[in-house]
């Protein structure tokens, strides 16, 4: 059973929690949200579609295999960890530095925000890895 | 130096790779390396003589006092020109021997992964460092010993192998750890200075017999020698290099690198000698009741390890110095010889003694360089290896205690050792020809190469034993005595009680030799006598621990998932709730102040949620409730201000009843299964729980003013994590090691609950698997255990009566 109005306003919804689930990305550093529950956020995205239009509609929608995104994620957070060892630091110390681009006001970077897109990407992959793979059941 | 061990390391990397492109010739291509490095350490020579030694040391883990150094010297030097020589020879030979062979590339890989390992070995400096190589050799020997791994037999002998020697190592990694705690550094080179305050320390005795133990097991000592034998279920290229010529050396190595520091002690030298002359005899002995060429070499082996280790115990100027020159000349014939059975066994398809006979006339190459290496390993004649035994002869003529026993045994030894010689490398080829599985051929150049230049050099060595004198014998020596010894290594020492032994010794050998068929036919009760040996207590004590772990399994891991939450719950608060009850931790919880009319609201609509949960007979109720506690406690959160937890704590309560939701598809109908018993202890666990939890928060936030962490992170947010979200910077920078463990294990979890799902078995499959597999012959297509031991919350592992 499909039901008219969930599909209607998953599509909107889809969007919107994508984008709240970046939101809370960028943001967790300062204010309450962080990786994790971003991750979770936009799996519950892609788990709407799952529901109102069936896991294989979900899996369209994501593109990629999930069980690909645990690893880049690792990868990722790892990475992140390793740039320290550029610097002669031990791994996984914070490396910071501040970005001039032309005309934006300055602002920094550093790994944590790296970190975090790992534990985003490996949260986002776990979650749709089990949710998709018991809905195909 | 560094880059010498690394080189080989690299080479075993690129090996199979190469062995693409060279094809038959990857074996003389790949010994240009061990070639060259021969020649490097050997270009060191001069400088070693004069009594310098080279060290080099780079940082590794700095904080444990664990370097990566380096040392060379006499010792050293002899092993690394042993290594590198001999081991180039293997190249070109197993490339003979495995010709054709699909996984020769693996095979050259393992090779020079054991060669770069047992390099490393004899370089090391730091006691870590020659754990390190140390084990690495022993795995390297188990890949090796275990190439034929479709063969059970050589599956059984590499694991016995690696248990036994990784036993020792393991003692001996305890010994060296209290010996350089003990010496005040982990440093070889600087722990000699210490040797004094060693020995006199308490726990010398302590370290001498852990360290032993590591030595006695790699250098197949009596009783643990059983495993040599065995090992000879590996290519002959393997048994020739690593399980005669090199790594169970090792052991030897190990001693005479501790003697200046261990050594010269009633202890040592009691253990020591005793050890060395029973597994001398032991060796020997048993040696004559065999009949394969390679079983023969290879107690033949145990038997000269055992002298050299009697020569280290005995430890004066005379047996170092024949312990120095026995060894350099044991490795040069016993790997000739080991190569020269794998020729025969190559070309004729047997290694048999009673089967093999004239093979002279079909290899005649083989048959001169095996006659050679006969010769040498006899030890009588112009030859290098007689210089050792004489040396020998001469070490148990001047010891003190037990005098007579001692030569005794060295001449029995001796003889049984020269009817080895002439088992094996005689023998086969005199003799009336006999017919052999195949025509008998001569092997090709790259298998007759090695054994007939390890045979000359010991020849020529013989004659002019000066070059190696000055260069090896001499200044490894001194490494283990100490101080380079006055000696001269001279073939003719004069008519002396030395030479009388070795004349009465190869006398009683030929007699041996020629009464052997004889011997073996008079006293048929030692082959029923030999099937008692330590190899025995080995299979028992691995079927003992066989039966502990699947009686332990069974009671721990029975595969009911309620039984395993059961002990896992119970255990957890038992010992937590003891802890907390002793420390006496619960004092000052339970103050009831602060608390607001909407709180308690929303307690009791959590407790009545949870109440309905256990009661109701509808699934999606019981998780409808189950969420209602869960967004009780978000809410919670959000009041006492942790918006981050309150909003992953939504996510998770959402995500977990639309997972329950999915799951329910595949459940079977709700029912009460178990009894009103069980009922009543599965509640009074679950209020237990509960009520300690409970408690556990309670005493934790009233001692919370204590706790310097939180200020700290509070206060180092900003300065030391650039951001305002206090929860976020622990999380992604304080301790991200933390969370980098923990979406580890996420992803771990990930993957087993995806394989569960989708790799299982489909009903067909697991009946057919069923039929085709027993259970003894072919585990891998065995279906699943009804119960398996580890239960993840999928699907249909919660049918039956765990639900």
């Amino acid at each position: 059973m499909r039901s008219l109005i969930l599909r209607a306003s998953a599509r909107l919804l889809f969007t919107l929690m994508l984008l709240f689930a970046f939101f809370l990305l960028w943001r967790g550093h300062n204010e309450p949200g962080g990786g994790f529950v971003g991750g979770l956020v936009a799996a519950a995205a892609f788990i709407l579609i799952a529901i109102a239009d069936g896991p294989a509609a979900a899996r369209t929608a994501v593109r990629v295999d999930p069980r690909n995104m645990i690893a880049v994620g690792l990868l990722v957070a790892i990475a992140s960890g390793a740039i320290a060892l550029f610097d002669r630091e031990p791994v996984l110390t914070a490396q910071w530095d501040t970005v001039h681009l032309l005309g934006l006001p300055e602002f920094t970077v550093g790994t944590p925000l790296m970190f975090d897109i790992g534990v985003f990407i490996v949260v986002l992959g776990v979650t749709l890895t089990i949710i998709l793979a018991l809905a195909e059941e | 130096m560094g880059v010498a061990v690394l080189s080989v390391f690299a080479l075993a990397g690129a090996a199979p790779w190469l062995h693409r492109f060279g094809r038959g010739r990857t074996g003389w291509l790949l010994a240009l390396l061990p070639a060259m490095l021969a020649v490097y350490f050997a270009t060191f020579g001069n400088r070693i003589a004069d009594g310098e030694s080279i060290s080099l040391s780079y940082r590794w883990i700095p904080s444990l006092g664990v370097s990566l150094s380096f040392y060379l010297d006499g010792l050293s030097l002899l092993f690394t020109l042993l290594i590198t020589g001999i081991g180039a020879l293997i190249l070109i030979y197993a490339g003979g021997y495995m010709a054709g062979r699909s996984d020769l590339g693996s095979f050259y890989a393992f090779l020079l992964l054991f060669m770069g390992s047992m390099l490393g070995l004899v370089l090391a400096d730091n006691v870590i460092t020659l754990f390190v190589f140390w084990e690495m050799t022993s795995i390297s020997s188990y890949l090796l010993i275990g190439f034929d791994h479709n063969r059970a037999e050589s599956r059984a002998a590499a694991l016995q192998a690696l248990l036994v020697t990784n036993a020792g190592g393991l003692a001996m990694l305890a010994g060296l750890i209290l010996l350089s705690q003990v010496g005040g550094s982990p440093e070889i080179s600087l722990l000699k200075t210490q040797a004094d305050a060693i020995q006199a320390d308490d726990l010398y005795l302590p370290i001498l017999l852990l360290i032993l133990a590591g030595a006695f097991t790699k250098s197949a000592q009596f009783p643990f020698h059983f495993w040599l034998p065995g090992a000879m279920a590996a290519p002959t290229p393997v048994s020739a290099y690593l399980h005669s010529a090199t790594m169970v050396k090792a052991g030897v190595y190990l001693l005479a690198r501790f003697s200046p520091i261990l050594g010269g002690t009633d202890a040592w030298t009691g253990i020591v000698t005793v050890t060395g002359t029973v597994t001398m005899l032991v060796g020997g002995g048993v040696a004559l009741y065999q009949t394969d060429l390679k079983r023969i070499l290879a107690y033949s082996t145990v038997s000269a390890l055992g002298t050299l280790v009697l020569l280290l115990g005995q430890g004066t100027t005379v047996a170092a110095t024949g312990a120095m020159a026995f060894l350099l000349a044991h490795a040069l014939y016993k790997g000739a010889l080991f190569m020269i059975a794998g020729s025969v066994d190559h070309e004729t398809g047997t290694r048999d003694v009673d089967r093999l006979g004239g093979l002279r006339r079909a290899m005649p190459v083989t048959a001169a360089a095996a006659a050679l290496a006969a010769i040498s390993m006899a030890g009588f004649g112009p030859v290098f290896s007689f210089i050792g035994k004489e040396l020998l002869n001469e070490a148990v003529l001047e010891t003190e205690t037990a005098r007579t026993v001692l030569v005794l045994a060295a001449l029995l030894g001796s003889a049984m050792f020269v009817a080895a010689a002439g088992l094996t490398g005689v023998r086969p080829f005199v003799g009336v020809t006999r017919a052999t599985p195949k025509p008998a051929h001569e092997a090709p150049m790259s298998m007759w190469l090695g054994p007939a230049l390890l045979a000359t050099l010991s020849v020529i060595l013989g004659v002019a034993p000066g070059a190696v004198e000055r260069v090896i014998v001499i200044p490894a020596a001194g490494a283990v005595l100490g101080t380079p010894p006055d000696l001269h290594l001279a073939l003719w020492h004069g008519f002396n009680p030395a030479l009388t032994m070795s004349v009465v010794s190869v006398t009683a050998g030929i007699g041996l030799y020629f009464g052997w068929t004889a011997l073996r036919r008079a006293t048929p009760w030692m082959n029923v006598a030999l099937t008692w040996g330590p190899a025995r207590i080995y299979g028992w004590s691995l079927r003992a621990i066989g039966v502990v772990a699947r009686t332990q399994t069974l009671l721990l891991q029975n595969g009911r998932l309620r039984v395993y939450l059961m002990v896992t719950i119970v255990a957890a608060i038992g010992l937590s709730a003891f802890t907390l009850v002793s420390k006496d931790s619960l004092h000052g919880i339970g103050s009831w102040s602060n608390l607001r009319f909407y709180q308690v609201g929303l307690a009791v609509v959590m407790l009545l949620a949870a109440l309905y949960a256990t009661v109701t007979t509808s699934r999606l109720a019981a998780v409808a409730a189950l969420s209602v506690v869960g967004y009780g406690v978000a809410l919670i959160y959000v009041w006492f201000g942790a918006p981050d937890l309150a909003m992953t704590q939504f996510m998770v309560e959402t995500l977990t009843v639309i997972l329950f939701v999915l799951v329910f598809y595949h459940l079977p109908r709700l029912r009460s299964l178990s009894g009103s018993l069980s009922r009543a202890r599965d509640i009074a666990i679950a209020l237990a729980a509960g009520g300690f939890m409970t408690a556990l928060v309670l005493a934790a936030s009233a001692g919370r003013g204590q706790s310097r962490l939180a200020s700290y992170y509070a206060e180092e947010s900003v300065p030391g994590g650039h951001g305002q979200n206090v929860v976020n910077v622990i999380l992604v920078d304080f301790r991200a090691l933390d969370t980098l463990g923990e979406i580890t294990v996420l992803s771990v979890a990930a993957f087993g609950v995806f394989a569960l799902l989708r790799l299982r078995p489909t009903g067909k499959e697991r009946r057919t698997a069923r039929i085709v597999g027993s259970p003894a012959t072919d585990r891998r297509n065995q279906p699943p255990p009804e119960r398996p031991a580890v239960e993840m919350p999928a699907p249909h592992d919660m049918r039956g009566d765990d639900v």
